[in-house]
């Protein structure tokens, strides 16, 4: 078994993706630790929800898994993962009664970096940066889809727009377009509250 | 409003307004968006509008769960495909040995003599009428909770 495991955990993706297109899930299950908290975080910047969040990305590796036998192991996984991924998030956002109940408990998935070193904030400027931070995640939980989608793989993943592009086998021009419309959503949100 | 956002330089303002958000912009980029920034007084309360929306995501991140969350992941996603392979065979199943036992039901029923013609045929009918009703039933509230606009109206 630790042979096993170690055959595994020391495998390349490739090796790993070719063994589970064959019908090796523990081979699958070293994929999916290798990328579960990227496939979560995907989702949860989404949906905006934990528990949403962890439903959709296991349920996305339980189909990835159904549909091993295309896996192309030439291909990074991730990608071929993100589009089962995504569908899924997209349709349970087209759920009204989701989108309604996302939108009321906006917030709760987003936490925020203190700046290491940064003198202590005033009591009012730090009460009006959360006041701001309040506002971009309850207007970012409004934005479409696809203008979300983007915005988070920029801003919480931090990929660069040909990497964006890649993965959602898009132009980058769309995703710049994409990542405007969602930039001056946000800051009509904020102008509308000053 | 759409129609000018698709015309090439505003898509191109736009462009380079991102990518300096980013820090995507080339030293000439960084001249010609401050060249237009200079220019264009609309632009530039646009870029002041982007940045500051820019300043607040900054410093948010997504929230991590807590770590135990990880050990029982795969196990759970393993979980589930069993669960889709059992729910496929249970429900194959039900759907043969339940079609099975009406059809049984239904010839053993015509085949009593003992019951009357009448309660027979009419005993059969209440069934295929409570069958017909369940179904329509059933595909009516799925089509509607797919398609009310009030769904969300708390009452």
């Amino acid at each position: 078994m630790a042979h096993a495991v170690g055959r595994y955990s020391d495998a390349s993706e490739s090796a790993l993706m070719r063994w589970a297109s064959g019908g090796d899930s523990a081979a699958f299950g070293e994929l999916v630790r290798r990328n579960m908290r990227r496939g979560y975080h995907a989702a949860l910047g989404l949906v905006g929800s934990h528990d949403d969040a962890m439903d959709l990305s296991q349920d996305a590796f339980a189909r990835a898994l159904k549909h091993a036998r295309r896996m192309d192991p030439d291909r990074p996984f991730y990608p071929w993962f993100y589009q089962i991924l995504r569908r899924l998030c997209f349709n349970f956002l087209r759920d009204r009664a989701n989108r309604r109940r996302l939108l009321d408990e906006a917030g709760g998935w987003i936490g925020h970096d203190p700046i290491v070193g940064a003198a202590p904030e005033h009591p009012e400027v730090r009460l009006q940066r959360e006041d701001a931070r309040r506002i971009i995640v309850r207007a970012m939980a409004g934005l479409p889809e696809v203008q979300r989608e983007v915005l988070v793989l920029r801003e919480f993943e931090g990929l660069k727009y040909g990497e964006i592009a890649e993965l959602l086998d898009i132009p980058a021009g769309t995703v710049m377009s994409r990542l405007y419309a969602a930039r001056r959503g946000l800051a009509d949100a904020l102008e509308e509250h000053d | 409003m759409t129609d000018r956002k698709n015309e090439p330089g505003l898509e191109r303002q736009a462009e380079l307004m991102m990518r300096a958000l980013d820090e995507e912009l080339t030293a000439e980029e960084r001249g010609e968006l401050e060249n237009r920034l200079a220019e264009q007084p609309e632009l530039r309360a646009e870029w002041q509008r982007l940045s500051r929306a820019r300043e607040v995501t900054m410093g948010m991140k997504l929230r991590n769960p807590p770590e135990e969350v990880w050990d029982g992941y795969w196990t759970s996603v393993y979980s589930r495909l069993e669960r889709g392979v059992g729910w496929l065979l249970v429900s194959i199943g039900a759907i043969i040995v339940g079609s099975w036992a009406v059809w049984e039901w239904i010839t053993a029923l015509l085949q009593d003599t003992e019951i009357p013609a009448a309660v027979r045929y009419s005993m059969i009918a209440l069934f295929v009428g409570l069958v017909i009703l369940l179904v329509s039933v059933a595909r009516h509230r799925l089509s509607v909770s797919k398609s009310d606009p009030y769904k969300d109206i708390q009452r």
